[in-house]
């Protein structure tokens, strides 16, 4: 499976999201350290999901990093985060 | 758990306001991430101390322990860990981060 499909399907299984979108931005970052040729490394993640609901930011982002664990200890150099309920999309 | 390594950090994060554990240095910053929470600091106008986690690798290994964080930069305001880029800039834009700063104290807030 790709990076990607694995981070997709982690968070998926992990917090149930109600949106989801997992950008691969590595090619942004061709050139520059941490980034791997023939790799995905970069990734920006959206996720909406009813679990973030009372947590704070610091607390989401864990939450976030905790399923992906894997994914930060090996390809993953750089994981940019938009973390929101429900709730706050509406607004 | 001890490691040598916490003790150094919790002096840096007691004794400086604001710090700043990132790539490079604020006048050179070796990564982007490092380099957009600079531009929010320097904007907001708060002095803060830029420590540089490239030149010790057990501090850069260290400081995600410390702060259960996986990722480099990550802001300490009074002691208090705040996050890394994407909510340090989240907070900036929508004014959360001036108020964290003056509620906790923190001279010089724009």
């Amino acid at each position: 499976m790709t990076v990607k499909g694995s981070i997709e399907q982690k968070l998926t299984q992990g917090l149930a999201p109600t949106r989801l979108a997992v950008t691969d931005e590595s090619h942004r970052h061709a050139g520059h350290a941490g980034h791997d040729r023939n790799g995905e490394s970069h990734f920006h993640v959206e996720i909406v999901s009813a679990a973030f609901v009372g947590k704070s930011r610091v607390e989401r982002h864990r939450m976030v990093n905790a399923l992906l664990a894997e994914e930060l200890a090996g390809p993953v150099h750089a994981l940019s985060l938009a973390t929101k309920t429900p709730d706050e999309t509406a607004s | 758990m001890s490691n040598p390594v916490f003790d150094q950090i919790r002096q840096d994060v007691g004794e400086n306001d604001v710090v700043l554990y990132m790539k490079g240095t604020p006048m050179f910053p070796q990564c982007g991430f490092s380099a957009a929470v600079v531009q929010v600091l320097t904007a907001l106008g708060v002095k803060f101390k830029g420590i540089d986690v490239l030149v010790d690798p057990s501090l850069r290994e260290g400081i995600k322990q410390f702060s259960n964080w996986p990722t480099i930069p990550q802001l300490y305001v009074k002691g208090e860990f705040v996050g890394g880029c994407d909510i340090v800039r989240e907070m900036a834009s929508n004014g959360e981060l001036q108020s964290l700063m003056k509620t906790k104290g923190v001279a010089g807030v724009n």
